[in-house]
């Protein structure tokens, strides 16, 4: 598996670390009535098989969290971005 | 000689024995008959197990223990084509967690008696589990762990630099970065032939009268008034009075036919084996300072893993970092093997769950039962978790050593986590 960082071009994926589901959303408030959308948040997942967009870090690169849109049936990369726009 | 009626039907299939191995060579081998019936499956039965790993466990001991008559066991593929025939067979049950030490060690105990129980020979091979530790805290936290399992009656020994060395010589002692301090060993533990268990359970529980339904793919849960009530498969419906999941890897598909979004993720772990070689390791060894595990099996190749991938897969065939990261393990462990050749490396679906330990029990979908998130440790609960999923789905309450796998622990706050990672599963 490579991985074509914006900034970095196409690398292997020993320069990256995996951080997971990159749909999940962090809730806004820590009070009470979002508890139900933190265990959401923090514990449930689609886990699909197929298209997934995960957050990876590029470590030994330009240190950028990128979003990848990966097929996980077959490995193959449908397209990268930079996770909360330019660093 | 000639004569010989095969036997066909389930009720007088032959008990295996020294003797009908003798008796059957003696005749050319032609008496043996098919160790499980491939029926159809029926229109509708008491309880569908879905999933024929921990699958024919749970429906073996349904039929055995439970008294239940009338359950199919539904596999989309062939009998040991999911993780349960693509693992390192390693069983051991050297836990911390006051959550899991009484399962597995229930689980241990059921090894020890399984090959009598199944009349099957699934090379059951008490050859020792070691934990190897290389540093002063790295021993402290062996310790504790061997304590813990004392304190369970499990037996745990706590093992010097010397008697490490006499036990595997063939060891990297000296090794400047990572010297072996010494290791914690169970005895008890050990490897079993994974497709025979497969085929042992299989042949079991067709025997008490277990429809092994294979090649049948379900592809929905049929749900009435809030009641699991069938599934869909390729196959056509099947009515059931009960649904129980045990299809790790794909759990999350699976669920999700019911409405459901489990804390797991799929990932996916290697294992290589290579060239037969010469009796050179006698036990299962554990690399404390890397990711990399082995054991040699009876045909004398070694049989070695290490580390999850790390990203979510169901591809079910891993990527070359890991694999030189492993052989690295393995290199500045045992430096001896590195001239052997790889014969094969392969890889599995991981049920890997937000706290690394497994699920077994009742899901908001009544008469829906969900057995799932083993992790890359599912192998050695197989007993354990089909005996205590039976009588879940039997009796509707929890096994008593199986009260802590609660699919709402994430919820509450109880998770059983060994490894203390957190909820990442990669990391587990
Ligand atoms: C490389 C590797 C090494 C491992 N080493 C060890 C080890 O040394 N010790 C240990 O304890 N554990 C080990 N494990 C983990 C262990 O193999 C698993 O945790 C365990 O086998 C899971 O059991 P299971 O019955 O839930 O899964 P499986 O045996 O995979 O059974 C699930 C079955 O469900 C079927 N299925 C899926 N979806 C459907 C559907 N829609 N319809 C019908 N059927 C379906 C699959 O085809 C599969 O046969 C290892 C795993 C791997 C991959
Ligand atoms: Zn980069």
């Amino acid at each position: 598996m490579r991985i074509r960082c914006p900034y970095c071009g196409e690398r292997g994926l020993e320069e990256f670390t995996y951080r997971g589901d990159a749909t999940v959303t962090r809730p806004e408030t820590l009070d009470q009535t979002a508890e139900a959308a933190w265990v959401d948040y923090v514990y449930l997942r689609d886990n699909p098989a197929g298209p997934h967009r995960e957050h990876w870090y590029h470590g030994a690169g330009c240190h950028a969290w990128l979003v990848v849109t990966r097929d996980v049936r077959t490995h193959e990369i449908l397209g990268v971005e930079l996770a909360g726009g330019p660093a | 000689m000639s004569n010989i009626t095969p036997q066909t039907s389930q009720n007088d299939a032959m008990r295996y024995s020294a003797l009908s191995i003798l008796a059957n060579g003696l005749r050319g081998n032609r008496g043996w008959t098919p160790a499980w019936r491939e029926p159809e499956p029926k229109a509708e039965y008491d309880v569908v197990v879905v999933g024929a790993g921990h699958g024919l466990a749970t429906a073996y001991y349904l039929a055995k223990e439970y008294g239940l008559r009338n359950i199919a066991v539904i596999e989309r593929s062939y009998l040991g084509s999911g993780n349960i025939g693509r693992n390192t067979t390693i069983v051991r049950s050297n836990y911390l967690l006051p959550g899991n030490v009484p399962f597995y060690e229930l689980s241990m105990k059921l090894w020890e008696g399984l090959e009598q129980d199944l009349n099957y020979n699934a090379m059951v091979s008490q050859r020792g589990v070691i934990n190897l530790f290389h540093s002063d805290p790295q021993r402290d936290a062996y310790a504790r762990r061997g304590n813990a399992m004392r304190l369970h009656g499990i037996d745990a020994e706590l093992l010097d630099v010397e008697a490490m060395r006499a036990m595997a010589p063939m060891l990297d002692f000296d090794n400047a970065r990572f010297p072996i301090k010494g290791g914690l060993l169970q005895r008890r533990g050990g490897t079993v032939r994974h497709d025979a268990v497969v085929w042992g359970y299989g042949r079991a529980a067709d025997a008490r009268g277990v429809d092994i339904v294979q090649n049948c793919e379900v592809t929905g849960i049929t749900v009435e008034a809030g009641r699991a009530v069938g599934v869909e498969t390729n196959r056509g419906p099947i009515r059931a009075k009960k649904v129980a999941l045990a299809v790790a890897g794909n759990s999350s598909q699976v669920a999700a036919m019911a409405g459901l979004r489990l804390p797991i993720e799929t990932h996916v772990l290697q294992a290589f084996v290579t060239e037969g070689i010469k009796p050179f390791l006698d036990h299962v060894v554990t690399f404390g300072a890397g990711h990399f595990y082995v054991s040699q099996s009876d045909k004398g190749g070694l049989v070695f893993g290490g580390d999850l991938d790390g990203y979510n897969s169901y591809a079910q065939r891993g990527n070359l970092p890991v694999v030189e990261d492993v052989c690295e393990g393995g290199m500045a462990l045992m430096p001896a093997i590195g001239r052997l050749r790889l014969l094969r490396s392969w890889g599995g679906l991981m049920d890997m769950s937000m706290d690394g330990s497994p699920i077994i029990d009742r899901t908001p979908v009544q008469g829906l039962y969900l057995n799932a998130g083993w992790c890359y440790g599912g192998f050695k609960a197989t007993p354990a978790s089909g005996l205590c999923f039976a009588h879940l789905i039997a009796r509707d309450e929890p096994h008593p050593v199986a009260t802590a796998y609660r699919l709402d622990r994430f919820a509450s706050g109880r998770v059983i986590d060994e490894k203390g990672m957190g909820a990442q599963p990669n990391l587990h």
